[in-house]
């Protein structure tokens, strides 16, 4: 069968009879099985999937299917499907089942996309190159020998090698645009309030969001619009309007873009990633929109704040994985504190106790003014400086990854070289902007790199129409 | 003099209110007591992954209407707190709460002190904070059980400044809060059931000195009575201690209600870090000075309040403005009495006599009295204007009235004969059949023996049938004895 790059020629072909929903869930299974050796998907969801599938196709032949019939979606497995296993790539949910569904996945569902798997992800959703999986790396499909990127490095390579038309990803310091551009796949990180967490097993609460990847801009929209706003279960959601995204993917005028200076002067950043910002910073001026360069001189406190921030709050999300109520628990376990220390020690992979103790220690008596008090201050900062410059500019356009994707175990001896993966795209998290990654580079390396573009707070429109304008101009 | 009177001590009161709420503080799950194990749990209260905590509005207002009740300052911008710490009955792994932010801050109680003066225990904070399931350790040979039907159900906490000086004092102070969370309706205050909890923070030191001593904590006291006993049990011991050159240990301490004593829990080298911080998964709540407003409109009146009105505005004694301001059902049918009668001391004498009489012999709960404030009003001023006789209302009316509720005092006094004869045209007559029947004792009280005057009123009610005004009565037999 004919691989689909976008929900459009799937629904024309549906429409057309060409197709049928079970046909093409049959379809994305068969290739799902002959690309197991990437390790993308933690659980095919094939029953459930082709259920669905045979619904939606009575549904479309009574002319009742919804605006999403034929968009075949899997999700990164920290997203909570009622009756479905779902462990972010942790032992210590061994067999745990959720008893209810993600606000997400039921407004993808209410409107007839097919859910085909959970993808194999950095445990807990903490990393940069899915080798924190306890379940197995994720190879690039670029190149196998390399990581996807993370932590939703199991969704862009399941979208990237077509075993699904779009995924889902969470992001919250990268984890959805860093494999995005990784894997030559749309990632998009909305803003922080706009897509509810209701059913998404936290990382870092104030930080999380989950978000759209995709080949094309218009599937991007089309989710977006379906899963955004308002839903009771989440204090912290935006009561703002959702716009029919889709219907406005039109650059209108003349638009201000700032990119920064700091970015594509730091050390590290690859060269040709460099000259590829700039030459689109050549193309939007031609077009007779204005590009100026803008000063950020606070590029080397992201990725300390965000460290410290992410994991003071994890510490405490994580807290509730403790043996006794479900999910692992040790068999060398003897009372309740041996139930504790051993459990966590055992359940959890080595990166996340990493990141346990350094929030522990952040948020302890006597240190907690000195990091997390201080962090919160400077993401103030960082807000409001990112603020300023969005009050002057449309956007903000920078690399999304200082490279391309690298081998495994390339960064693996060294954590802070890792960290050092997030610097352009943590930003967007401290601050709560929306921010997507767009696959306009292709490396002579053969790799592909996206473009980063960051907008104004629940400003998605504008920064998806840009982004189409983008990838049509790459 | 013994070593006790050479020390005072100091006391300091935690007390947690669960709050009657119909749901959990962050959940939509039931909160009730009672419910068999484990059933009023949702994948919220379950700390499942993914859940998130939503705040239940009705614990802002209980908040506001328990701070506007002790006098606080009500704070505008109400940020939620994470406590972190493991346990089986926890299953988040941390408590939302409040930390840096109580809703509530400097407040004030006023109790008597040993000596029957007033005495004002200042209030630090009230903060909003969620409870931990129940862990059952004595129903199972082996294993804790947990029952997380608790878990989540909203919580005030309420802190002392370490005002309190006696065991008496904490106890005064305890039977006042829990008045007056019954009074706003915000608690059911069940020490027994752990709907009311109280710590004490216990120290003592040498009259005459500054510096606070070590101070223990003492938990697991499930009476008012016995937060007493505890104190009283810590007093003599920390004194003992330290008069014997020793130092306390800084520890907490559990209260043992069969002996009386206590014994360490924890020191306070094992305390807990709980890494406090901002709960990220709400939003903070503003408070509004308009929403403070509409809350106190709608407060329901305060035993302090009401007690100051008796006392002073209706010349009630203090205690019998103590007894009708004790439980808020007994007051608000008293004000409800007081708005039918003018007669407020008549009106307290008959609420805390015949009516409570009545309620006490059956078992009853004021709200079950079948008599309504108007009629017993109405059986009041009956009395009050010389009508029927206090004795006939007390014992012939207010029996008919509790049996036949929908009729008035009048309607049952008319058809049981009861008026009282207070025309005195018709009483002169009476009286004179009675002096006629006696003229041997007429002269005796002549002659200044006048205690025979009672055997002539008794004379004029039996010929009245008991329907003679005793008053009117008495003053027409004296005029009619002392003529002739």
């Amino acid at each position: 069968m004919k691989i689909y790059l976008s929900l459009a020629d799937i629904q024309r072909d549906l429409g057309s009879g060409e197709l049928s929903c079970e046909a093409l869930v049959k379809s994305y299974l068969e290739r799902i099985a002959a690309n197991e050796h990437l390790n993308a998907f933690r659980e095919v969801f094939s029953e459930s999937a082709l259920a669905k599938a045979s619904e939606v196709d009575q549904k479309r032949s009574a002319g009742k299917a919804g605006k999403l019939a034929g968009m075949v979606i899997a999700l990164k497995d920290n997203i909570c499907y009622k009756g479905h296993k779902v462990a972010v790539s942790s032992k210590i949910l061994e067999g745990f089942i959720s008893v209810f569904s993600s606000t997400v996945v039921e407004r993808l569902l209410a409107e007839d996309a097919i859910i085909i798997g959970r993808t194999n992800c950095d445990e807990f959703a903490m990393g940069s190159s899915n080798e924190n999986s306890a379940f197995g790396n994720v190879a690039n499909p670029h190149d196998i020998k390399r990581v996807p990127g993370g932590s939703s490095g199991g969704s862009t390579a399941a979208v990237a090698a077509n075993l699904c038309l779009a995924a889902l990803g969470t992001d919250t310091g990268g984890s959805i645009r860093q494999p995005a551009s990784f894997c030559g796949v749309a990632g998009l990180k909305p803003t922080y309030g706009r897509v509810s967490r209701w059913g998404i097993i936290a990382y870092a609460s104030s930080f999380d969001q989950v978000g759209p990847i995709t080949h094309t801009i218009e599937d991007m929209a089309a989710i977006l619009e379906v899963i955004s706003g308002m839903d009771e279960y989440d204090a912290t959601l935006s009561s703002k309007p959702v716009p029919a995204y889709s219907k406005q993917l039109e650059v209108t005028g003349k638009k201000r873009i700032a990119y920064l200076e700091d970015c594509l002067n730091k050390d590290g950043l690859d060269p040709e990633i460099k000259q590829h910002v700039l030459g689109f910073v050549e193309k939007l001026r031609a077009e007779g929109h204005t590009v100026e360069p803008v000063s950020f001189p606070y590029l080397d406190y992201l990725v300390p704040t965000y460290y410290v921030l992410t994991t003071a709050e994890a510490s405490s999300n994580l807290s509730r994985y403790d043996g006794v109520h479900y999910g692992y628990r040790s068999k060398n376990a003897y009372d309740l504190e041996s139930t504790y220390k051993k459990s966590r020690s055992e359940g959890f992979g080595p990166e996340v106790q990493r990141r346990i103790m350094l929030g522990t220690f952040v948020l302890s008596a006597g240190y907690y003014d000195a990091y997390y008090s201080k962090g919160q201050k400077v993401r103030r900062l960082l807000r409001d400086k990112t603020q300023a410059i969005l009050d002057n500019y449309d956007f903000i356009l920078l690399p999304t990854t200082p490279g391309t994707a690298f081998e495994f175990g390339a960064n693996s001896a060294d954590p802070i070289k890792m960290y050092l993966e997030d610097i352009f795209t943590v930003q967007a998290n401290l601050t709560g902007m929306p921010a997507i990654s767009i696959p306009t580079g292709k490396h002579s390396n053969g790799l592909p790199f996206g473009i980063q573009l960051m907008g104004r707070r629940f400003e998605e429109g504008e920064l998806l129409a840009m982004s189409k304008h983008l990838l049509a101009a790459r | 003099m013994s070593i006790y009177d050479k020390y005072e001590t100091i006391i300091g009161l935690e007390v947690h209110t669960q709050l009657l709420t119909k749901s959990k503080a962050y959940s939509n799950d039931a909160a009730e007591y009672g419910a068999l194990p484990n059933t009023l749990v949702s994948p919220v209260t379950l700390g499942h992954p993914g859940t998130l905590p939503r705040a239940n509005k009705r614990v802002i207002e209980f908040g506001v209407r328990l701070g506007l009740a002790l006098q606080c300052t009500i704070r505008e911008r109400n940020e939620y707190a994470r406590k972190n710490y493991f346990y089986a009955d926890l299953p988040k792994g941390y408590q939302i709460t409040q930390d840096k932010t109580p809703i509530c801050t400097n407040g004030l109680v006023v109790i008597k002190d040993d000596n029957g003066n007033d005495k004002t225990i200042r209030i630090q904070r009230i903060h909003m904070e969620e409870d931990a399931g129940k862990s059952i350790h004595d129903q199972d040979p082996t294993d804790t059980l947990v029952d997380l039907n608790r878990a989540g159900v909203p919580l005030l906490e309420i802190v002392t400044e370490p005002d309190i000086r006696s065991a008496d004092e904490a106890y005064r102070y305890l039977t006042e809060i829990r008045k007056l969370v019954r009074y706003l309706d915000i608690c059911d205050g069940n020490m027994e059931e752990g709907s009311l909890r109280c710590d004490a923070n216990i120290s003592v030191r040498l009259k005459g000195d500054e510096k606070f001593g070590r101070r223990v904590e003492v938990k697991n006291m499930n009476s008012i009575s016995n937060v007493k006993r505890a104190i009283e049990h810590e007093i003599t011991r920390l004194v003992d201690i330290v008069d014997a050159g020793g130092t306390v240990d800084q520890e907490t301490r559990s209260f043992e209600a069969l002996t009386g004593t206590t014994f360490s829990l924890r020191s306070k080298e094992a305390a807990n870090d709980y890494r406090y911080f901002p709960e990220p998964d709400l939003l903070p709540v503003i408070v509004s000075q308009q929403y403070v407003e509409e809350v106190r409109k709608k407060m329901p009146p305060l035993p302090h309040e009401l007690f100051r009105k008796y006392t002073d505005a209706l010349g009630l004694s203090g205690y019998d403005a103590g007894v009708l301001t004790d439980t808020k059902e007994v007051a608000l049918y008293f004000e409800d009495v007081l708005h039918h009668s003018k007669n407020a001391k008549a009106a307290a004498n008959w609420v805390m006599g015949p009516v409570k009489s009545f309620l006490n012999e059956r078992a009853l709960h004021v709200s079950q009295f079948p008599v309504s404030a108007e009629r017993l009003a109405a059986l009041i001023d009956l009395v009050e204007g010389n009508k029927v006789s206090f004795a006939m209302a007390a014992q012939r009316i207010f029996p008919a009235l509790i049996e036949s509720p929908a009729k008035t005092p009048l309607q049952l006094a008319e058809e049981m004969n009861l008026v009282q004869e207070s025309n005195e045209d018709a009483l002169l007559d009476l009286i004179r059949q009675a002096v006629a029947k006696y003229p041997e004792k007429v002269t005796e009280y002549r002659a200044g023996k006048k205690g025979v005057h009672g055997l002539f009123m008794g004379e004029v009610m039996k010929l009245s049938k008991g329907k003679a005004d005793p008053k009117i009565a008495n003053q027409l037999l004296t005029k009619v004895l002392d003529e002739q």
